[in-house]
Order: C-alpha cells, then structure tokens, then sequence
C-alpha cells in the first residue's frame, strides 16, 4: 500500500513525526478497532481514531440519539435526534474521514455475541456505561486474548486502563467482583461533566494509537486516575492478580456470564 | 571531493513545509540502510529545516549546496530503519 497525496497532507502532522512517519502511518491505517458504546466515550474516541486513520472502526450500541446525550456525545447532533447512535456516528467519523470504514452493529452487547464481534479486531476499547458490560468486556478480551483500553467517568473524575492479557493485569484483578447495585451511584447521582468524557476518550485513543504504533508506554498494571475538580492525575499500580477468578492460570470464570442487576447507566 | 553514489532522486521543488519533509522521509522510509537519497528543492526553509530534521531522525547529512539562484541540492545517507 503506498499512501497518496491526499493521505501524505492529510496524514503530514503524524508522518513527520519520527515514532510514525510513513510506515506508522500504514499501520494505523490498515488497524482494525473494536469500540463498546457510542456514547460518552465511544464518540471522542471514535471520532480521534477516525481522524488519524484508523482503517476498520467497529462500534456497537443499542440506542437512539436523545437530548440528554449531546451535552457530551460529540458524534452525534441536533439534527440526529432519535437516530441510531452507531448511524449517527458512523456518518460523522466516515464524512471526516473517507479511509475509514466505520461497522456499525444495533444490538445490545452480551455473552452470546462478543467473542464473535471483536474476534476478527485487533485491539477493544471499552467506552460503556455500565459494570456488567464492563466485565463482559474485559472477560471476553481476556479469554481472546485482546488488548483492551477500559475507560469509566463518574461526575469529576475519570478512570483509564490499559489491558494486555498475558502481560498484565485485567480489570478483575482490580476489583475482582463488580460492585452490588446499591453501592454504585443511583442514576440521580450519576450526573458528569461533559468534558470529561474527552478527556478520558482522547487518553482512550492516545493509548489504542500507541498500542498500533508499538511506541512508548502504555497504561500496563496502572490506572490512571484524573480529578478534574482538583485538576490532578494520579497512577495506581495495579499488580496482576495471581489468583484472579478469569486472567490467573487456573482460573475459576471460564465461561462469559451475563450480569442483569439493576445498575444505573451512567 | 569524492563523489557519492546516489541512490535516489526526488525533486520537490515547488513545495514548502511541512510537505518538503514529509516528501523526503516517506522517499528515505522506502530506503535501505547506507544508502543515498538527494533532494532537490526550491524552498529556502526547507534548506535548513531538511538537514535538522534529517540528523534528528538520526540519518547522515552528506551535502547542502545552493546550486543556483533558486535551488538547493540535500544529500542524506539514510543510517538507520
Ligand atoms: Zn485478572
């Protein structure tokens, strides 16, 4: 594949940069990325890796666009109201970027269907709403053996994490159960700034865009950890858990579970 | 002096920044290791900017000469992947 004009002036800011050039470039372009959500999340990290070129963008997500998702879900429009959000944001990423292919699947994610949609995927960005989606996510990367970049945001804070099974930790070895229902926000808590989600997408991207590349360090057995109100970032070291229930070597999850509590969609 | 042996040509004038660099890269990414990429250009900036560049990305800068009233010829032996 040779780049063309177009691709070298479009391209130009990352090919000049000696940890891309021409050749990284190519790799960003023939990547494959699966995206959870094209929300909060799934839109700033969508609409970045549309920008740099990311070949194949898969998203999937159930939902219709609606007036309370576009004081942060920057894919989508006014003009989208009632659309499906993967329709929304497949025309946004696709008319920015006509070298992507943006794949978009209507359909809730579950245990019957992941291991099929991020199989043919070289890397999984977790951008859901949800901590059963969030296990899900992480068990079925795990078990395929995918990279995942996991991001969360709640009110002022974010959360990002980097997943290399095999390599690292997993986001059981985290926090080994999920949380029950009535100790995660109620959806009347569960308010958050909109700018947030750019923040945490944008460090989505950056690491999915490294991790393509194969440059620099990547949030491996860390979290970070960002607190817009007191404008703080802050690593955690995650040690992967030796005895953790679905990465460890005798793992006690060896089949994918679908969690229906009542959580709050944040 | 002894002459070098260039191994590929690009003629680049008409461009400026960053096109002249991202033109001379992508030619010296498609080049082996020890050999010699000559640029010919038209863009005074890039006369400079070009042979930074080019050591910063650790290649060898051989030669910069102004060749008439409007042009510049860069030599660079490429040193490494
Ligand atoms: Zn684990």
């Amino acid at each position: 594949m040779e780049l063309t004009e177009d691709q070298l002036h479009r391209y130009s800011r990352h090919i000049i940069l000696p940890e891309v050039g021409g050749k990284g470039q190519k790799k960003i372009l023939s990547a494959k990325v699966f995206i959870v959500g094209a929300g909060g999340l799934g839109c700033p990290v969508g609409y970045y890796l549309a920008a740099a070129g990311v070949g194949t963008i898969g998203m999937i997500d159930n939902d219709t666009v609606e007036l309370s998702n576009l004081q942060r879900q920057i894919a989508h429009s006014t003009k989208k109201l009632g659309v499906h959000k993967v329709d929304s944001a497949k025309e946004t990423f696709e008319s920015l970027n006509p070298d992507v292919k943006v794949i978009g699947i209507k359909d809730r994610i579950s245990k019957d269907n992941i291991l099929d949609l991020i199989k043919d995927y070289d890397i999984v960005v977790d951008g859901s709403d949800n901590f059963p989606t969030r296990y899900l996510v992480n068990d079925a990367c795990v078990m395929l053996k995918k990279p995942l970049v996991s991001g969360a945001i709640l009110r002022f804070e974010g959360q990002v994490t980097t997943i290399l099974p095999g390599e690292g930790h997993c986001y059981r070895c985290l926090f080994e159960e999920m949380p029950p229902p009535g100790l995660v926000p109620s959806c009347q808590e569960a308010g958050v700034l909109g700018a947030i989600t750019g923040v945490v997408g944008a460090l989505q991207a950056t690491e999915v865009l490294k991790l393509i590349l194969g440059k620099g360090d990547v949030l491996k057995n860390t979290l970070l950890i960002y607190d817009a109100l007191k404008v703080n970032f802050r690593r955690v070291k995650v040690p992967k858990n030796q005895n953790c229930p679905v990465c460890s070597d005798n793992p006690t999850i060896t089949e994918l579970q679908d969690y229906d509590a009542g959580y709050c969609r944040i | 002096m002894e002459d070098v042996r260039i191994d590929k040509k690009i003629n680049i004038k008409g461009l400026i920044c960053p096109y002249t660099f991202v033109k001379s890269k992508i030619a010296i990414e498609d080049m082996e290791v020890g050999e010699v990429l000559e640029i010919l250009l038209d863009y005074e900036e890039a006369s400079r900017s070009i042979p930074k560049s080019m050591e910063d990305h650790g290649h060898k800068v051989l030669k910069v000469e102004k060749i008439n009233d409007t042009d510049w010829i860069i030599q660079v032996r490429k040193e490494k992947e």
